[in-house]
């Protein structure tokens, strides 16, 4: 007989506070899933190799497959869905994705977009290497990578622009 | 979801070694990147685990009066990296630090786990080596220090008592002060991938620049354990910065390293790789020293 | 116009925002997780399974085994069905399998409320077998005496052999000064590794049939296998394919459908999810075939050829999956990419207990043409003659006609996309800068073309339906058995149908989802069919939806309907131009019309009879670290001829990926096989070396559009071609950067390591001697001079 035990915890998710009852055995990406139903949570490889499932954590890229559920407690969680606005307006990241044709099968998109917030947030200026250092912890099969360099590049020198910087 | 028996959750050191004295049969598990992993695998199904993640207070690189750079034994990658303290005096632990798999991977892996799980293959572990680091370790009976070289027992397996956990890798200002390096992670593709080889070198050089006064060499991946080559250490100390010294030292490294043949490499390219790392690396140590080649 | 336009794809916003539906999105929450039991053995037979230990365990539901199954082989294979028994696919497999093939073999199932009861049960499960000696190698595997996989059969473990004669080999070669080169090139086993997984979940409705949501690039396909593999008729299966992430041939495969069909029915049609690990991906999913080639040719003075021969072994695996039509499409390639008098060619696909070989991006092409490419570089060496010269002589002419499939080549399609690739790379420049080289770090540059053809007619049927239905508004929606698989066919369909019927792009709501309830027959994503193919029904209906329109217009405005005509959704009256009324409004009126009332709607299917060559070829210049035996891809150009670009960016996306899965195939990837036991080492992400963002350089694209004559939008095959040519230009590249012409892929660290030990370029010091030479290694082909 298997004696379950849960915890209950609390997090910021999307901005917003939630609390839940979690099974200690889950990942965040089960948790997300299943009791938050988002669907831009992703599992490739259930081992942190693939970067389908990365979340920010505290404004960090996580793979949430390996990141066990509990851990998220007091935390401030986030996902592609918490990129966009109540009005239902995407965030420019992901218009960039659009744009750039960097987008084929999907799948690896939202973990991608997840991973080039976090560094568009820095504010930095980053080389096409230096992107792809800070993305290569995302696999996609179908790209090449060559688009979604592209659509992040585009989108960081538009920040940079708005923000009064050179961009690249 | 994994197969998890029973989760023990610590919030500080203290409940941490009073959970490993009352559970004796749990794992330790910090960011998780190696034991959920072994759960999911089978390995380790059904464990009971003893969870550090949560103690705030074994995170973050910061300088003794002394000159002790203390890491926090859960400080992940990426904040060894970003660490202005390492950044300043061991650049080079940062930098391997960087070599761990992606940026997910370099946000949950701790230098902890990387040194306790006792694997030869983690980029950090030799350069922690060739910079002589000590390890702490805290439990009931209080802290216990273990030079990183005994800290190893054997392949997978490392110096921590029942009672215990590792709560910070130490680097002695007389180790690092003066102290110039380089480590390069040789592997397969450019991220998320294991070392074939790692090699990390660092020196001091005279004052005028021309003569190495001591370098130091460990690798990963040359046996089962992180190994520091004396060899090639031997080979170097007093010797004139040149090709020649540069060429004496890898043969040296070449005497003391005994990699070994598996699915992932065979043993003569290994070796083949090894001797062309000490050159590198030892090339690169001494630029960044400063030396003046003769 | 939309076709031609670089419009955004339709299905990026849901993608972006996570809002796409894949398979495990739609899963109910209450369905049961099933978990498989792989055999330890590479061959042999089941004689027991203990399943008590495992049935007792908390939250097992059910544990099925090789013993319960239904005794009914069926064949796997993504091709339409044949109704000539003859040309059938192989059916090789049950459910679950009491003699095992490889190692990881498919022998019972636990159904569980979650999954870590199923993994404990599985763990609690002990199996007895009868193990066999095994064989890992297909020319062992061929030989007399060699393990009897699936029992005795004509010519035993030789799925097949075809070949083909041209002339007169055997009296061509006696010419005398001829010059002989020949070599042996191999290439790996790899795997797809589509990000997501394969993933199933079925049910069972109306206590009868059984519903299967499957992550396919085939669902009609799928369906008929299905039912085939149950033995059930073909309408009680119903198989609903949503948004999938990434297939690239191995989802083109019934690959557990059926399990997972069969096992709803042991839970009485409890919806049960069957979802592949990354670790099943490799080892029990498809692989590309490995294949080991021996090429002959004879060689004029002149550089023109006498003769040329090609034996090549296909590695099956376990199961005969796409079995031999992989192997002789690539065969197929040797005698008309470099058309001469006299050949000789055979190929053998041959069962080994291996994880089973099926359709991957190519088919059998990316090997045909590292064996061909590589070939070729070989005799420029040998020869000592210039390599684009020698391709712009000797390879297909314009006017070239292949009488079995009709296929012609119009243009000079390999002239100027050499001439665009050599441009766009600085080739000349290059090449000459790198001719003489020295020091440990040297770089190269190299070509490679390839030879493609569109679709599978004359080999199997060639058909595709499509039915539009408009919308009150004027809008329609578009569905296709035809199917989104990340290449973007959903909106390119989209922009032939608007073009056609004269809507705009947003008239249009493509339907993603095939259902096979809903959806009408298309055959589905494979052999770069969909754009071409789909491209003829689509314009079929789209003409028969505006025919009925503008009768109705017609009616509407008393004009004639042939001065009718719609643009961007007005019907417009031809002569001067005029706009009468909206499609919407017409539409609007025609539904609501007291009388007449008619939804308009069209269907129909269009039976291909054609198919289209589809050309190109990649350049890439490489930088080799000797000491660290380390290759680099610096840049690397991809031009095609794939015809006329319906939507520019999308096709330069799809060429994109389809270099990064060569880049893959050419310098890291490989699935390796522990010889000791026949178990697949390197089954994950980690251990298989995809590479990563950081691996690979800027890709360059271009396009030399010759219209496809055959296709009522000038288009032909692309999804598939890029994938073909680049590992031999970067083999090409090192064989100029090192005078190492290495034969086998992926030219990785080890590899290089072998070959550069075996080509004497070491040194113990740092530096390297010897300037570049040809054929220091002891793989590259044998040289020799007629007396």
């Amino acid at each position: 007989m298997i004696e379950k035990q849960y915890k209950q915890i609390t997090f910021t998710l999307n901005g917003k506070q939630v609390s839940t009852s979690v099974d200690v055995r889950e990942s965040l990406a089960d948790m997300l899933r299943r009791e938050f139903g988002l669907t831009s949570v992703k599992k490739g490889c259930e081992v942190g190799e693939c970067g389908a499932c990365t979340v920010l954590i505290n404004g960090d890229v996580f793979a949430s497959c390996i990141f066990l559920a509990i851990w998220a407690d007091g935390k401030d969680v986030m996902t592609v869905e918490g990129l966009v606005d109540t009005d239902g307006h995407i965030a420019d990241i992901q218009q960039a994705f659009i744009d750039e044709a960097a987008v084929q099968c999907g799948f690896c998109t939202p973990g991608f977009i997840m991973s080039a917030e976090r560094l568009l947030r820095t504010g930095k200026r980053y080389t096409r290497d230096e992107l792809r250092k800070e993305l290569s912890g995302n696999m996609c099969r179908c790209t090449g990578y060559h688009n979604i360099i592209n659509a992040v590049e585009k989108a960081m020198n538009a920040r940079l622009e708005a923000a009064g910087k050179q961009p690249v | 979801m994994y197969d998890i028996n029973h989760i023990y959750e610590a919030n500080s050191v203290e409940e941490a070694i009073q959970r490993r004295i009352e559970q004796p049969q749990a794992l330790i598990i910090s960011g998780g990147s190696d034991i959920l992993i072994g759960i999911r695998a089978g390995k380790l199904a059904g464990c009971d685990l003893i969870s550090l993640y949560m103690i705030d207070e074994l995170r973050g690189v910061s300088l003794d009066e002394d000159g002790t750079i203390r890491i926090g034994s859960l400080t992940s990658f990426a904040s060894v990296t970003k660490s202005p303290v390492i950044q300043k005096y061991v650049n080079v632990l940062g930098e391997a630090a960087d070599k761990v798999g992606g940026p997910q991977i370099r946000n949950i892996g701790t230098i902890g786990g990387n040194t306790c799980n006792g694997v030869t293959s983690a980029d950090t572990a030799s350069t922690l080596m060739a910079y002589d680091a000590i390890i702490e370790l805290t439990g009931a009976e209080g802290k216990r220090l273990v030079p990183i070289e005994k800290f190893y027992l054997g392949a997978k397996k490392t110096d921590i008592r029942a009672d215990e956990i590792q709560t910070a890798v130490l680097i002695r200002p007389e180790s690092y002060r003066g102290y110039h390096g380089y480590y390069y992670k040789y592997a397969m593709r450019s991220a998320m991938d294991i070392a074939t080889s790692g090699c990390s070198v660092n020196v001091r050089l005279s004052e005028d620049k021309k003569r190495i006064e001591d370098a130091r060499i460990c690798y990963g991946v040359a046996g089962p354990i992180p190994l520091r080559t004396r060899s090639a250490e031997q080979a170097a100390y007093g010797q004139p910065v040149s090709r020649d010294t540069v060429e004496a030292f890898a043969a040296g490294a070449l005497k003391d390293v005994n990699p070994r043949t598996s699915w992932r490499a065979t043993k003569e390219f290994r070796i083949q790789i090894q001797g062309e790392l000490a050159r590198r690396c030892l090339t690169e140590a001494i630029n960044r020293a400063g030396g003046i080649w003769a | 116009m939309e076709v031609g336009k670089s419009f955004k794809r339709v299905d990026a916003f849901d993608k972006v925002t996570g809002r796409a539906k894949y398979a495990d999105d739609l899963c109910p929450k209450n369905a049961y997780v099933s978990r498989i039991l792989h055999s330890t053995i590479a061959h042999g037979r089941v004689i027991r399974i203990d399943t008590a230990e495992a049935a007792q365990i908390d939250g097992v539901v059910k544990v099925l085994t090789c013993f319960d199954v239904p005794d009914r082989p069926f064949p796997t294979a993504g091709h339409p069905w044949n109704t000539d028994p003859g040309h059938q696919d192989v059916a090789d497999r049950k459910l679950l399998n009491e003699h095992v093939r490889y190692y990881g073999d498919d022998i019972a199932v636990v159904i569980a409320e979650d999954t870590v009861a199923a993994d404990r049960a599985i763990r609690a499960l002990t199996v007895e077998y009868e193990a066999y000696p095994f064989v890992l190698d297909p020319i062992e595997s061929a030989k007399e005496g060699a393990p009897l996989i699936h029992g005795e059969r004509q010519n035993n473990n030789i799925l097949a052999h075809s070949s083909l004669r041209i002339g007169n080999y055997a009296e061509a070669i006696k010419e005398p000064g001829l010059i002989k080169v020949e070599g042996w090139y191999h290439t790996p086993t790899v795997q797809h590794s589509h990000i997501e997984n394969h993933i199933c979940f079925a049910y069972q409705e109306q206590g009868q049939r059984v519903t299967v949501c499957s992550s396919t690039q085939i669902p009609h396909i799928v369906r008929r296998v299905t039912a085939q593999a149950l033995g059930w008729p073909w309408g009680k299966v119903r198989i609903i394919k949503p948004y999938i992430g990434g297939g690239f041939g191995n989802k083109q495969d019934a690959l557990y459908e059926p399990l997972c069909a069969w096992l709803t029915t042991q839970v009485g049609g409890h919806p049960v999810k069957l979802d592949v690990s990354r670790e099943e991906t490799f080892v029990n999913n498809r692989v590309r075939h490995a294949m080991h080639a021996h090429i002959t040719s004879w060689m004029r003075p002149d550089g023109t050829f006498a003769a040329r021969k090609l034996e090549v072994w296909s590695d099956q695996g376990a199961y005969a999956s796409h079995g031999h039509s992989v192997a002789a499409k690539g065969m197929g390639a040797f005698p008309q990419l470099y058309p001469c008098d006299n050949v000789e060619t055979d190929a053998w696909t041959v069962y080994t207990n291996k994880p089973t070989g099926g359709a991957m991006r190519g088919y059998g092409i990316p090997q045909a043409m590292f064996q061909n490419e590589s070939h070729i570089e070989d005799i420029v060496t040998a020869l000592n003659l210039d390599p684009i010269a020698f391709r712009r002589k000797n390879s297909m002419p314009v006017g070239y006609f292949d009488s079995f499939s009709k296929n012609e080549l119009y243009e000079d399609s390999f002239n100027q996309c050499l001439d665009k690739a050599i441009e766009k790379i600085d080739y000349d420049r290059k090449r000459a800068r790198y001719r003489h080289q020295t020091g440990p770090v040297r770089r190269g540059i190299g070509a490679a073309l390839f030879w493609y053809n569109t679709a599978v007619w004359p080999i199997s049927i060639e058909t595709s339906s499509c039915r539009m239905i408009m919308n009150q508004d004027g809008s329609i929606q578009l569905i296709t058995g035809e199917t989104e698989i990340g290449q973007g066919c959903d909106t390119v369909f989209a922009q032939m149908a608007a073009d056609t019927i004269g809507l705009r792009l947003e008239d249009v709501h493509v339907f993603t989802m095939q259902d096979t309830d809903v959806t009408p027959y298309g055959s589905g994503a494979y052999a770069s069919r969909q754009t071409y193919i789909g491209g003829f029904s689509i314009r079929q209906t789209g003409q028969l939806l505006k025919e009925k329109i503008l009768k109705h217009a017609h009616t509407l405005t008393r004009m004639p309907a042939d001065l009718l005509d719609i643009i961007d959704g007005t019907i417009v009256r031809k002569s001067d131009n005029r706009a009468l009324m909206t499609v919407g409004e017409l539409a609007t009126r025609t539904l609501y019309d007291m009388e007449r009332s008619e939804h308009l709607a069209a269907e129909s299917t269009y039976a291909v009879k054609s198919n289209a060559y589809s050309f190109g070829v990649t350049i890439a210049e490489v930088e080799v670290d000797i000491p660290l035996c380390q290759a680099k891809v610096l840049n690397m150009v991809n031009v095609h001829d794939c015809g006329t670009l319906i939507n520019p960016q999308l096709a330069e996306a799809q060429v994109h990926g389809g270099m990064s899965m060569a880049l893959g195939f050419g310098l890291y990837e490989e699935l390796l096989a522990d010889p000791k036991t026949g178990r697949i080492l390197n089954d994950n992400l980690l251990d298989y070396k995809l590479p990563t963002t950081m691996d690979h350089p800027d890709l360059l694209v271009d396009f030399v559009e010759n219209a496809e004559p055959t296709s009522p939008f000038g288009t032909k095959a692309l999804g598939e071609p890029p994938t073909c040519s680049p590992a031999p230009a970067i083999r090409n590249a090192i064989l100029q950067a090192t005078g190492v012409a290495i034969n086998t892929l992926p030219l990785n660290p080890h590899r290089l390591f072998e070959e550069f030990t075996k080509a004497g370029i070491f040194r113990t010091e740092q530096e390297v001697i010897s300037p570049p030479s040809p054929g220091r290694s002891a793989e590259i082909s044998r040289v020799t001079i007629n007396a």
